[in-house]
């Protein structure tokens, strides 16, 4: 109250502190480097032009691209039934229901990792793609839940009643009403499962024998120098990932000022 | 009448519509918590029994029996007591400082700025913007700015904030540096949620009543962030506390910052001694779940999720 | 799923519905049977058990015990969506992914009925919502979104229309214009409308017959103006406006009447006008059918009830009325409202006043207040 300044420039800065390492990372994909990127040696666009000079580098990204749509679609559905199930069905097993899917998310990754890697290994089951994605899919799964589940509760039974009222049966009541009224939030769920499987390392690290991905390459080149082709695709990625997001909330501040303009 | 309106879910056992939707909540819920069964539970169990294991009799280095070697966890305790401490170590002040410093942020977002809702989710999208970029990437970037010889470590050199022969990287403070930064957007996210929904005219009531802004800070704000203050707690601390790429020496970390996740990697990708690895990430479990539980009571399980 | 339109209304009748949740019972025992073509209103306070009668109908619920029959025809095990019964819920419930005339269209396309986009129009012009068909419910106005949630309902000419305190949501204004064109409607189509409500004006104002609901139970039935003149619980004599209610045991009967005793004063009530004639019995009298008089008690008379003297504790004035509020030594308060035409006496609190009604004007109820004497 005395300093009504204080706190916003405070804030100001606490966003800038978590900007540098970000616009570093992009700066950085426009050094003329040629192995390591650790020092400025000049400006270029080459890195940019010809993102995929260094195969191992693409090859990663295709391979985290792939993990993350598969272990993404596969976690979306049985996460949505989930949620769907939680809020609008009342049984005697919900606490253990919530404890289970809230545990995957409270336990550690390096925990989660070597789990997984032990059970594999206890089965003789080599890994590789397919551990990967069936590792990424169990730590996406909860997140699902939580996302999914904070729409289905905004969701006016009513809605769904007057459907019923209005001749749909159950399976039309579900795709016509209920689905399309959950659709923002189980693309959302979706969006947040594939940037937690794109961006996880520990986990795969573990389970992912050879097949390389885009944080594991990053991992594995940081002792040498990670290529500037890596900045490339993080910023390329971050900056796409933030049009969304800013494409979204612009939108939709624009329809919510149109309501408020008519109601 | 307000049962009634909820009440669309079967209220007698013995009536057919209840057992049809007995089966549809079957159907819902069962493929993904089988999933979970297999690759999350099992795996913790296929861990306990990995961690009881053996040697091979054959002396073979990766070989093991299954066996009921409580040994090894006495082994892993003494061995790594140093990571282990260090590790829970820079978890409480990692956390301490990222709550120090995402809450008066949380608060500005959620409470200040709250008339600009366009300036708010321009703020919010800011802190969740880290998420968008390799974390990996991000720490680089910290090492390499902060390596020695670099311009800002030159100025802390000159002002005399640090010694001549002092360096930043490979130091604790390094770690618990990039560890508070890395986890600050999960504090600060779950703060905000509950501080945007805080009813400002609570402050003003108790401005009314107890005057002094401190007093209404602690009476009044506090408790009612608490929610935030836990989760945002909870959701930094348990994965700050199995990190291992901080505090690793190709990042911010050397060989004297080891936490527990580079004594389960080491052990489980490099020396291969699985029961060890497996021993101390189950203790690291245990930790958690002692955590969790501490959670639970507090708050139910409705709010877990 | 019938093929033929529903033309007019169709009766409704319910046979021992018993309505249980866990924890707790809400319709204790229900039989109630709805001409075709009536507009019937079902009035409760909340928690009486009137919603979860109106989902029971719709097919939302299904009653732990008790038939139900439309036309005649036993519906009770047919699902919502089977049933020739729409409502108009409480919330509206539009669905916000689509137009209001994708709306409005929604019920016949699942029937597969013909045209259902110019019928969806129809039934728009006829709220006089047609010119907002391309809007999005939530861009229109509170009235205006009742208006297409009738809309939606109405063009699948259902048998039954129900209407879940459609008016709640709505200021006091748009509330007494709506329930003008509600009932204006109801009159064109001819179905069959059961509305549900806490307000017991807008159920009086509306309907053919009203149903007083309460703890599960419907304690009186009839057409409004009954309903009011002669209420036969205390619970109904109070819901339903306000009364004046006098305790005693009887102390004379003769053919046409029947008189208390109640702490020194005798109260007389028709016989017809009376659910009990011996024992102890409530008599009751409605505020505006009783007048004050401040010079001395009026002269006995066989068809006047006197109480007094009392004194005047409180005065409120409403506009149309005056209400008085009268402290009678022994008897207790007893509410008096006088016309408000300008030249009513100018009384003042504390004056000391005798009530009198009509004997013609009480009412003699079937139970007991439960707190009066304390």
């Amino acid at each position: 109250m005395k300093k009504p300044w204080g706190l916003a420039v405070y804030s100001g800065l606490a966003l800038v502190f978590l900007m540098i390492p970000i616009v570093y990372t992009i700066i950085f994909s426009f050094n003329d480097s040629i192995r390591s990127n650790t020092v400025w040696e000049g400006f270029t666009v080459r890195h940019w032009t010809n993102a995929c000079a260094r195969a191992d580098v693409c090859e990663a990204l295709g391979n985290s691209i792939f993990i993350g749509v598969v272990s993404t679609l596969v976690a979306t559905i049985l996460g949505s039934a989930i949620a769907i199930g939680l809020v609008r069905y009342r049984f005697r097993a919900r606490a253990a229901i919530n404890l289970a899917l809230f545990l995957p998310m409270a336990t550690p990754e390096v925990v989660l990792g070597a789990g997984l890697a032990a059970f594999f290994f206890n089965l003789g089951f080599p890994s590789g793609m397919l551990t990967t994605i069936l590792a990424h899919v169990m730590f996406c799964l909860s997140f699902v839940v939580v996302t999914v589940k904070a729409r289905v509760q905004t969701l006016d039974p009513a809605l769904e009643e007057a459907g019923r009222d209005l001749y749909a049966n159950p399976n039309q009541v579900f795709w016509k009403i209920t689905f399309p009224l959950l659709l923002p939030g189980i693309i959302s769920a979706a969006l947040l499962s594939f940037a937690l499987s794109f961006d996880d390392f520990i986990i795969t690290y573990f389970n992912s024998g050879s097949v390389s991905t885009f944080p594991k390459m990053i991992y594995v080149a940081a002792s040498r120098g990670v290529p500037a082709e890596a900045n490339v695709i993080a910023s390329s990625v971050f900056l796409f990932a933030i049009m969304i997001v800013l494409v979204v909330q612009i939108t939709g501040s624009i329809r919510r000022k149109r309501l408020s303009k008519m109601a | 009448m307000a049962f009634a309106a909820f009440g669309s879910a079967p209220a007698n056992a013995n009536t057919g519509q209840n057992l049809r939707s007995g089966k549809i909540v079957l159907a819902l819920l069962l493929p993904g918590l089988l999933y979970l069964a297999i690759f999350f539970m099992t795996p913790l169990v296929s861990l306990v029994i990995t961690s009881l294991e053996s040697p091979d009799p054959s002396g073979m280095i990766g070989s093991y029996q299954y066996g009921f070697e409580i040994q090894n966890y006495i082994g892993v305790l003494t061995d790594y007591m140093p990571q282990i401490l260090r590790s829970f170590l820079y978890a409480i002040v990692a956390t301490l400082l990222a709550l120090l410093i995402s809450y008066p942020l949380a608060y500005f977002i959620g409470v200040k700025i709250r008339r600009y809702p366009m300036i708010q989710r321009l703020a919010v999208t800011l802190v969740i913007a880290p998420f968008f970029i390799s974390f990996l990437l991000r720490t680089i970037a910290w090492k390499q700015l902060l390596a020695d010889g670099t311009p800002l470590m030159q100025w802390l050199h000159d002002i005399g904030l640090l010694a001549p022969s002092q360096y930043f990287i490979g130091t604790p403070a390094a770690v618990i540096f990039g560890l508070t930064y890395n986890f600050i957007p999960f504090m600060t996210l779950p703060l905000y949620t509950t501080l945007e929904r805080f009813d400002v005219r609570l402050l003003e009531a108790g401005s009314d009543l107890y005057a002094s802004p401190s007093k209404v800070f602690r009476k009044i704000t506090l408790p009612i962030s608490m929610p935030g203050i836990i989760s945002g707690t909870l959701l930094t601390f348990i994965p700050i506390a199995g990190d291992y790429v901080n505090a690793s020496r190709d990042f911010l970390g050397s060989s004297k910052t080891s936490m527990i996740g580079n004594m389960v990697e080491a052990d489980f990708l490099q020396n291969l001694r699985y029961p060890a690895a497996s021993a101390l990430s189950v203790l690291l479990m245990a930790v958690i779940l002692v955590l969790v539980t501490f959670y639970v009571k507090k708050s139910g399980t409705e709010d877990l999720l | 799923m019938a093929e033929q339109q529903a033309s007019a209304g169709a009766d409704l009748e319910l046979r021992g519905i018993r309505k249980e949740f866990p924890g707790f019972t809400a319709i204790e025992e229900l039989d109630l049977t709805i001409p075709a073509g009536q507009f019937f209103a079902l009035l409760g306070p909340s928690g009486c058990g009137k919603t979860t009668t109106l989902r029971i109908i719709a097919g939302l619920d299904q009653p732990t015990t008790g038939k139900i029959f439309l036309s005649g025809k036993d519906i009770t095990d047919t699902k919502p969506h089977e049933r020739k019964v729409n409502t108009v819920f409480q919330s509206y419930a539009l669905f916000p992914h689509m137009t209001v005339l994708d709306n409005v269209a929604f019920g016949l396309k699942q029937r597969k009925i013909d045209e259902p986009m110019k019928k969806a129009q129809d039934a728009l012009n006829l709220v006089e919502l047609g010119h907002l068909g391309n809007r999005r419910p939530q861009q229109l106005s509170g009235g205006q979104q009742q208006r297409v949630a009738l809309a939606r309902a109405l063009v699948n000419r259902p048998s039954l229309l129900l209407l879940d305190e459609p008016l709640g949501a709505l200021d006091l204004k748009l509330r007494r214009q709506m329930q003008i064109e509600l009932k204006a409607i109801q009159m064109e189509v001819g179905l069959t409308f059961l509305h549900v409500t806490h307000d017991q004006e807008e159920a009086m104002d509306m309907a053919d017959t009203v149903a007083v609901m309460n703890k599960g139970r419907i304690e009186q039935m009839g057409a409004p103006e009954k309903l009011y003149d002669r209420p036969k619980t205390v619970f109904v004599s109070k819901f339903l406006g306000q009364s004046n209610l006098f305790v005693g045991d009887v102390v004379e009967e003769n053919a046409n009447s029947v008189s208390i005793d109640c702490k020194g004063h005798k109260l007389t009530v028709p016989k017809a006008r009376a659910e009990k004639h011996s024992g102890k019995i409530a008599i009751g009298v409605r505020p505006e059918k009783a007048t004050f008089h401040e010079d001395g008690a009026p002269a006995q008379s066989s068809d006047l009830n006197v109480v007094g003297p009392g004194e005047i504790i409180d005065i409120r004035f409403t506009g149309v009325s005056n209400q008085y509020l009268i402290e009678i030594p022994n008897l207790g308060e007893v509410t008096v409202f006088a016309q408000n035409v300008g030249k009513s006496p100018v009384t003042e609190l504390g004056a000391k006043v005798w009530v009198s009604w009509k004997v013609e004007h009480a009412f003699g109820l079937a139970d007991l207040p439960v707190t009066e004497d304390k």
